[in-house]
Order: structure tokens, then sequence, then C-alpha cells
């Protein structure tokens, strides 16, 4: 068959090189559908940056690399749709497992969970937990954390805040002096803080409000800029301060294209679990869209491809 | 096992309002119809009476009651029309105030309720109050009652039946070392206590007594006397695994008091009536040789005793 086929397309497609994250699918349709076996064999033998002559035994064996980022390429448009279908209240209580299985690293994910999501939906993270996993959340988290990060993480995920619009503003007040005086100390010493704890796991999101809005005032200088950015003080204070600050930071993280697979995976979980609540996600495209110049469907258009951009974009215009 | 009888043909919500409002009018109360009314509905169906009450007369029937009665009859009839929800917010909240503090009664909630009725409790504290349980509770307390406090009260324990033997026996073995070195307010125990279903506690001490030989509470009660932490203690883990043994004591103390002490037995009462208030019984006069309502009769009088004695099941009314 005499058929000009496109490998670059095909090469471009499945190396993710130069354009960012997921598969141009109607391409790879088009040119490896179409293609005949020896055009493939061709393909194999010419592309040695992903697969290898056994000469031995005359075949091209793919490189383990490229089978692991083949799978992982396809698998986000994949996990994007298993993670959609989900009721809310499963596919947060599989995150926070995820996150505790993994470590570390992840325990954002849980201050995530637990302070942007609504105290209705936290509870029924909490009552999926019972149902997939035969044990409470608190009790996972308790037993697989240490120290300072256990208190704090335990008190934000056992939380029920009150949601209404009464505040006591002398209370705010007070609990703003405490927190002036327990954030002077350096690096994670804030969160062993029992007061801090209890500020920042018990009070309704409304007064924390207040108390942002005293401790500013007090100590002449933002809460949010006085805290370590990697800490995981900074995280809760954040999601339940200014969450569309939050989502706008780790999308903007993930779009970069040298994040790694790990930082990559926000994007979906972002997207997946913001875009029911249309406000939310159109203060997050509105403070993305004020904080970078583009506006997330742009960078989305560009960086995307295939099925996993139109699921995202088509999420996306859900808010508008 | 509820105690208070309901009989079999229940007059409507709105019979029902209707006579309690006739017990209102007119010189003085008329109690006995008030108790012969409430003291034999169900939660459900004192709910259905309230609701009518008010679409009826324009009244919260707790506020007509409130005007009607006083003291501790009054006190009993309030908690007992009350939802169990509404009813243990009010406790948990006049626990954290001045005067009405009591690190115990916050315990008994966080403890002795199932995961629904804590969360039960915590919705109605934010209806009510305006905040949440949790916010208030840690508030009010410092240091290691905080700790183990707002840890209970915040949990929403896993209900299954299902135990970890392996796990059963590590968390033993890690509350005997604490508790050794008197290590009471450690965080390992804090945590084994406020975050694993009772399923997986009892299990735990199971394990504990044929590991040591001795009851875990047996353990406890070497330490200090006056230790309050302690104390709080042993009635948390009384609590979780016997919680009619609990009750027993305090009713026990209440009854026993020179004076009794109306506030803890009208709240077990009227929070136990519907759930174990019989087995409760049963073990009182196991421990005591007297019968729980022979008790409450030979120290309660007039309307007060009538009324505990109608959610005993013990009056002949039905």
């Amino acid at each position: 068959m005499a058929q000009t086929l496109d490998w670059d397309v095909v090469i471009d497609a499945i190396s993710g090189k130069n354009v960012g994250m997921g598969v141009d699918e109607k391409a790879l349709i088009t040119t490896l559908g179409n293609s005949h076996k020896d055009h493939r064999k061709l393909f194999r033998k010419a592309s040695k940056s992903f697969f290898e002559e056994d000469e031995e035994r005359a075949f091209e064996k793919c490189h383990d690399q490229f089978v692991k980022h083949l799978r992982l390429e396809f698998s986000r448009f994949n996990n994007a749709v298993v993670m959609w279908s989900m009721h809310p209240w499963e596919r947060d209580a599989r995150v926070v497992k995820k996150a505790l299985k993994k470590g570390d690293e992840c325990y954002s994910l849980i201050v995530e969970v637990a302070c942007t999501r609504s105290s209705e939906d936290l509870l029924g993270a909490r009552k999926a937990y019972h149902s997939l996993f035969d044990q409470s959340m608190e009790e996972d988290i308790a037993s697989n954390i240490h120290g300072s990060r256990r208190k704090l993480l335990v008190g934000l995920v056992s939380a029920y805040r009150y949601e209404g619009n009464k505040v006591k503003d002398d209370s705010a007040k007070s609990d703003a002096k405490i927190l002036a005086e327990a954030v002077a100390s350096p690096g994670e010493k804030a969160i062993e803080n029992d007061e801090v704890v209890r500020i920042l796991s018990t009070r309704s999101k409304l007064h924390l409000q207040h108390v942002y809005k005293h401790y500013n005032q007090i100590k002449g200088s933002d809460l949010l800029g006085g805290v370590s950015e990697s800490s995981i003080l900074n995280d809760a204070l954040l999601c339940l301060l200014k969450p569309s600050v939050y989502f706008s930071k780790i999308l903007n993280a993930s779009l970069n294209k040298d994040a790694d697979k790990g930082t990559k995976k926000w994007l979906t979980r972002v997207f997946v679990t913001r875009a029911d609540h249309s406000d939310e996600m159109k203060d997050i495209a509105e403070e993305y869209n004020q904080r970078y110049g583009e506006t997330l469907a742009q960078n989305i258009q560009e960086k995307i491809r295939g099925n996993y951009r139109d699921f995202l974009l088509t999420l996306l215009s859900k808010s508008n | 096992m509820a105690t208070f009888k309901v009989s079999s043909s229940v007059p409507s919500p709105s019979e029902d309002a209707e006579q309690l409002k006739t017990a209102f009018e007119g010189w003085g109360t008329n109690e006995d119809l008030i108790i012969s009314i409430l003291a034999h509905r169900s939660a459900e169906q004192r709910k259905l009476i309230r609701q009518t009450y008010h679409e009826v007369f324009g009244e919260d029937l707790l506020k007509s009651l409130d005007k009607e009665l006083s003291s501790d009859f009054e006190r009993a009839i309030l908690l007992w029309t009350m939802e169990p929800g509404e009813r243990d917010a009010l406790l948990a909240n006049e626990a954290t105030k001045r005067w009405t503090s009591s690190n115990q009664v916050l315990m008994e909630v966080a403890c002795t309720r199932t995961s629904t009725q804590l969360l039960h409790a915590r919705q109605a504290y934010h209806a009510r109050f305006k905040k949440s349980i949790e916010e208030d509770v840690a508030h009010h307390t410092t240091g290691d009652f905080r700790k183990l406090l707002v840890s209970l009260i915040s949990s929403y324990r896993y209900e299954g039946e299902e135990v970890n033997m392996t796990l059963a026996k590590q968390e033993a073995k890690i509350i005997h070392e604490k508790i050794k070195d008197k290590h009471y307010n450690d965080e390992e125990v804090i945590r084994i206590l406020s975050t694993r279903s009772k399923a997986q506690i009892n299990a735990t001490f199971n394990r504990y007594q044929d590991a040591h030989g001795e009851e875990i509470l047996k353990s406890l009660e070497e330490g200090d006397g006056d230790d309050k932490f302690l104390q709080l203690l042993r009635s948390t883990i009384q609590c979780l695994t016997r919680p009619e043994l609990y009750f027993v004591d305090v009713l026990r103390s209440a009854i026993n008091k020179s004076g009794t002490d109306e506030g803890a037995l009208t709240r077990i009462v009227t929070t136990r009536a519907e759930i174990d208030l019989k087995v409760i019984g049963q073990e009182f006069q196991r421990r005591n040789s007297i019968s729980l309502e022979k008790a409450i009769t030979k120290d309660t009088r007039g309307d007060y005793e009538k009324m505990l004695v109608a959610l005993l099941g013990e009056d002949d009314d039905a």
C-alpha cells in the first residue's frame, strides 16, 4: 500500500513531548488505524527512542518507559470519566485513602477535602469512607500519621462546621490574637499549638474570615503571606479562607509542562471535584485569569489534547 | 430496650394536641393528662404532636409547657418532649456553660450515642446555637480534657461489627504500656478511644484482659483518686464498652446522695427511656437489690415522680 502516513503525528501523539497531556485520539485512529502492519514495523524500527531491536529474536521490543508513558497518557481521560461518574462522597473518600497510602507529600490532599467541601459533603465523604473501607476516616488518618500533623488533620476531617451567618466578632478578635502569637513561631511549630488547631478545626468559615481580618489588622500584614508556602498550615489557611486562590495555584502547577506525574493528576481532580459547584468553578477560573494572565480555557486548549481536553473544557463550560 | 409504654391505638396528633391544650387551660395545669399523653408517645409521635400543636395553636408546645410547668417536672417533660438530637444538643450546650459545666455530660453524650444519634445532635446544635458543638467544647475546655472531649464529640465511628484481631492485640499492648507509666493522657490512648469503632474497642479491651489478667477498669482504679482526668477516662471506657453499667453507677449516686441529684436522674431517664433503660433497670436491681422504680419512688415526689415512673413503664396508664 502506497500510503503516506504521517508518523510524526503518531510520534507527537504518543510522546507528549511538545504539547502536554492527553492523546490526540483522532489522529491516532486515522494514522495507526489505517496503517498496514508492515508500515508499523517500519515505524518501530525507525523509532529508536520508543523501541529496541531484539536482534536475536528478530522483533522490536518496547522500552519499558514507553509502555508506562503510553498507559499514563491514555489513562487521563479514563481516570477523569471514572472519577466523574462516582458519587462525590465516594470520590472524596478515595482521594483521602489514596493520600494516606502515598504518605507525606500528599497530606495536602486531605486538607483540601476537609477544608474546601461543605459540612454536608465532608460528612458524606466520612460516611462513604465507612462504607468503602470499613473504618472511619479519622481512625485511619490517626493511626497512619503521627505528631502535630495528626492533631491538625484529624481535627480538620472531624469538623462539622456551622454554616450560618451568625458570627461573634469578639470571639473572632480573641482568636486572631491567639493566632498572631502562635504564627510568630518558626516552621511547623504553629500547628503544635492546641489553640491553633482548635481555631482552624472547629470554627465556622465565616468566623475564620473575621479572624483573618482582625489578624491582618493586628499584625499589619497578610496572614496568608506570612506562613511558609509549602506548609500544611498554609494549605489549611488558604483552603479555608481563599479556596479559589488555592485551586488556581494548584491548577497552574499541574499545567506546567515540567510538572511531575503526580502533580499533573491534580488537574483531573480539581476539575472533576469542583465542576458540580458552578459558582466555585467560576471563581476559580476568574482567580486563575487574574493571577496568570491567561484564561483557564486557553491554557487547556494549548496544553491538552484529545478527549481529555474536550472533557475538561466541557466541565469548565458548565460553570458559565 | 425502651421502657415507656405506647398503647396499640394511639389518638391522632391533632387529638393529642387538643387534649394538651385543655390540660393548660383554666386554673392550674392538668399534669396527669400531660403525662398520660406525652409519656406514652414515641419520638416520632411526639414530633408530630409538636408540629400539629404549633400549626393549630401558633405556639411551640415546649413554650407552652415552659409557661405552665416548673421545676423538676418541667425539666423532665421538656427534655422528654424534645427530639433526641435537640435534647443532646441542649445537654451539651449546658455542659459548656460556666455554672452548669460538666465534662462528664459531654463525654456521656459523645460516647453513649450511636454515630447517627451523635450526628443528629451536631446538626441540632448548629440550628439552635448557631455554632458547632466542637467549637464550643474546644473553647470551654482546656488541656487534656479538651484533647479528649473534642476528639470524642467529633467522632463519626464506623458502626460495623468487623474487628481486626491483630490490631486489637497491638492497641491493647499500647494501652497497657501507657497506663503502666501512668500516661493516661497519651495521644495514642486518646486516638484509640476516640477514633476506633465500638466493636474494635471492645475487642481491644477483651484482648487486654486476656493478656494481663485484669479488666482495664480495674487497672485504672490504681491511679490517683483525685485525678479527674483519670476518672473521666475510666468513665469514657465504661461508656464505650458497658454503657448500662455506667448509667447504673450514675443513677446510684444520683439517688443515694443525701438530696437527690435530679439533674442526673432526669437526664438519664429521659435520654435512655427510648434506648436501653430496661437493661439499665435490670442491672440496677442486680447490683442494688432494689428495683430502679422503687429507688426512684423512695426519693422523689409528686408529678416529677409520676413522670419518671411513667417513663420507666411502671405506671398503669397505657
